[in-house]
Formats: structure tokens, sequence, C-alpha cells
């Protein structure tokens, strides 16, 4: 019972000895608070400082025509769009659309009066490739103009459809590109694209070569 | 007439005059004894102009590892990042720049690739996007285009990615997930109907970080289809690629 009776007395006094303290910061006496207010209040204007952000241009959106020599089918103006990411300065990622119009006929279309294809005379791809500048450099013009410039190679794959069908299709080539400003460029390419078919009636691999010229811009 | 220039003049000239300094470009301050400038944005572009210690210079853009740069002469010139890092902002703080490392690779929340492969026998080109809840821990969405001998189709699958060690420059990961599968027999065989399939599919595969923001991937895959025929069909995916994590 007197041990317990300690143990009350005690955590009263405890008590009463934190009470007291936080009474004491919650009342500071008078002469404390004159010392704490600043005799002059600066008026500071504090200037936020705003850092621009850098402009990263690693994309780069082209447009193209060009020839597609479509094996057995002639030669056609196609053209396109493609989207560059450019990794580093050597190494690039790129997807690729384009089409033509109505293929030409083939030579036994035209002799013998009849048709292949039917309505599904267009051909289109698309394709996803690696491309390396592999000549990076700067072409004059006069003395007084110069302009950077690189030569690529790529290799890809993607799909190509023709003749009512899809087909798996490599990609391979080489370009040349020049820049006219700093962010807009003129493209000169050369890709192979081949895939098996048997549209002909045998199966066999086709080149289907592609000349194209383009205006790109980065961004 | 002249009215009228002058009019026109005053009213255009102050929208055309770039104030003095609010260009809306970083501005930098060379710290080291000088900054080289390139012509252009490579190795092989030879420099042909040195800015000095204390000047202010104004990026103008930035191509992968290179920044446009003008200085206050107004000459115009490509630096490259390590030398862009050593110079400092207006406020005397280094130039922060964006240059991502294989500690934000390990860290990452988005990551999106391309691949292509092999789906028993059919060529497969695909596409995914994912999200990493943990460094562990992410969902995929996946797009394939199928491309084969006798048939084309498509196949899309959702799936759950454990990666086990996400610290390992080569780090394997498990998938788990569920899709659908449709094929269309080729126009030159016999009529034959399209169809389409649920799928569910198992998988390991190997991310490597290579530089910056990429990776190579490639994986295995085991589907079984849920067809309506008697028999699930059992096939194997093989696939590789590259990846970019942001």
């Amino acid at each position: 019972m007197a041990s317990g009776l300690r143990v009350l007395l005690l955590t009263g006094l405890a008590a009463a000895a934190t009470g007291c303290s936080v009474f004491g910061r919650d009342n500071p006496p008078l002469e404390d608070a004159g010392a704490s207010a600043p005799v002059i209040s600066p008026d500071v204007e504090r200037r936020e400082i705003k850092t621009p952000k850098i402009d990263s241009e690693d994309f780069e959106i082209t447009g193209f025509v060009g020839l597609l020599s479509v094996e057995d089918f002639g030669s056609n103006t196609v053209y396109g769009a493609r989207i560059a990411y450019h990794v580093t300065e050597g190494l690039f990622l790129e997807g690729t659309y384009a089409q033509t119009g109505d293929v030409d006929e083939t030579s036994v279309e035209v002799l013998d009066n009849i048709d292949l294809l039917g309505s599904d005379r267009k051909y289109s791809y698309y394709d996803l490739a690696v491309g390396w500048n592999i000549f990076p450099g700067e072409v004059f013009i006069g003395k007084n103009h110069a302009f950077n410039s690189a030569l690529y190679v790529l290799a890809g794959a993607g799909n190509t459809t023709f003749a009512g069908d899809d087909f798996f299709t490599l990609t391979f080539g080489a370009g040349y590109r020049v820049l006219a400003t700093d962010s807009i460029a003129l493209h000169f390419d050369v890709r192979d694209h081949l895939f098996d078919n048997d549209v002909t009636g045998e199966d066999k691999t086709t080149h289907n070569i592609e000349f194209g010229l383009g205006l790109s811009w980065f961004f | 007439m002249r009215h009228f220039i002058l009019i026109a003049a005053l009213v255009f000239v102050p929208l055309v005059t770039p104030a003095y300094g609010k260009t809306g470009h970083y501005e930098a301050v060379v710290a080291e004894p000088f900054l080289e400038l390139h012509t252009g944005p490579g190795r092989g572009f030879p420099v042909f102009h040195v800015v000095d210690r204390g000047e202010q210079i104004e990026v103008v853009k930035r191509r992968t590892d290179w920044f446009q740069v003008r200085t206050a002469r107004g000459v115009e010139g490509w630096v490259k990042l390590d030398q862009m890092a050593e110079t400092l902002d207006t406020a005397g703080k280094p130039t922060a720049l964006d240059d991502p490392t294989a500690e934000d690779y390990a860290g990452r929340r988005w990551e999106a690739g391309l691949q292509m492969g092999d789906l028993d026998g059919a060529n497969v080109i695909s596409m995914y996007g994912g999200y990493h809840f943990t460094r562990n821990f992410s969902v995929e969405l996946q797009l394939g285009d199928v491309s084969g001998d006798f048939s084309n189709g498509w196949i899309a699958t959702a799936s759950i990615v454990h990666q086990p060690f996400p610290e390992w420059r080569v780090s394997p990961y498990a998938t788990l997930g569920t899709g659908v599968l449709h094929i269309e027999p080729q126009a030159t065989l016999v009529q034959s109907e399209d169809r389409t399939d649920q799928i569910a599919h198992v998988g390991v595969g190997l991310r490597t970080y290579l530089t910056k923001r990429f990776m190579l991937r490639t994986e295995y895959n085991s589907y079984l289809t849920f067809s309506s025929r008697d028999d699930n069909e059992e096939l194997d995916e093989w696939l590789a690629g590259f990846a970019f994590f942001f």
C-alpha cells in the first residue's frame, strides 16, 4: 500500500514538473519577447530564379519520295514518312512507313492481257531499323558555305503488304544526310527490301530496291 | 507612306528585337580555363573557337551528347557533354545535365522496346511498354505482328514481370501473362477461316544494360493457346531487341 502511494505521489510530482516546464515555454518573460522582435524588419524581395531547360533535339521526322523497283512489277513512285531517334552521335533507331500507288504490270500481264494481282496492286511496308553514322563530316559549297553531313548505313526488319499478303521483310541500306540548317536536313537513301514471296507462281526471294529523297526536321 | 513605315516600325520593331538577356535559353559560365567549340555535333568535327574562363554562353540546344552554344560575341558552335558539365549556371552552381547512368537504370519507372524473332516458325516483330512498380516487379503490354509462310496475324499480351536482381548489368527476369492470338491463313492457300484464340504464357528473359537509356533484351516465351478445336496448341517464341527506359 505504502509503495503504491509512493508511486502515485512520484507520478504526481513528475506530472507537475513537466507541467511547469510546459507553462514556462508557453509564457516567456516579457523582456525575451522584446529582444526577439527585430528593430528593422528587412524588406527583401526574393528573386525566383527559373533556369530555362535545355532544348533537346534527338528526334528527326522525315518525309520522302522516291522510286521503288518492285521485283517483276516495274519501278514505282513511293512516298513515306520516317521517324528517327538519335541515341548517340553515331547510333540511331528509326521507323518507316511507305507506300506506292498501283504497281506496274509485269511483261506477262501486258503480253497475255491478264491480271495477276487484281485489286491488290498497292505495295506498302513498315520497318524498324538501327542506323550508324559511319562517316560524319562537312560539305563545302563554294568558299563561304559549310554544311554538316553524314553517310550512314542501316539494317532493319519489317512487314510488307503486297498482292493481298503480308511478308516479313529485311531492309539494308545506306544514306547521306546533309544538314541545311541546324534543324533541317536533306536525305538521299538507297535501300534494299528483301522478302520471300510466290506472287508469280514460284517461291523466291525478291529484292526491291528503293531510291529516296527526303526532307527532315529535328525536334 | 512615310507615316505608315514609321508606325509599322514602332509597332513591330519591339516585337522582333529580343530584349538583352531574355532569350529564354539556358545560360552558363565557363569555369574551366577554356571551353572548346566544335563545328558540328560529333567527335570528328574540328575545334574552331575557344571561350575563356568567366565568359557567359547561351545554350541553344542539345543533340545527343553535344550542346550548341552561342557566345556573347555571337559565335555558335558545339560543345561536348563532359566539357559542358564543367560549366556553372548563372547562380554559380554546376550545370545540371541529364545523363542517365546505371543507377537511373536500376530505378527506372517506364520502359519500352522493339523486338523481333520467331514464333513457332513464323517471323514476329513486337513492341512493348512496361511500368515498374518496384525495382523487382513490373507489368508489360506487348503487341506483335506475326508473318509466316502459311499465315499472318497478330499477338497481344499483358504480363507481370519479376526481375530478382535489378542491379545486375545482365539481369534475368521471368514473365507470366495472358492475351490473344489472331491468325489469318494466307490468301494463296485454300479458303480457311481466320481465328482468334485466347493464350496464356510463361517466359524467361535477359536484360542487358548498354549505355545511357538503352538496354538489350532477349526472351523466350512458351504459349498455350486455348482453341475451340480438340487440342490446345503449344507455341514457342524467341525474341531479341532493343529497349530504352524513361
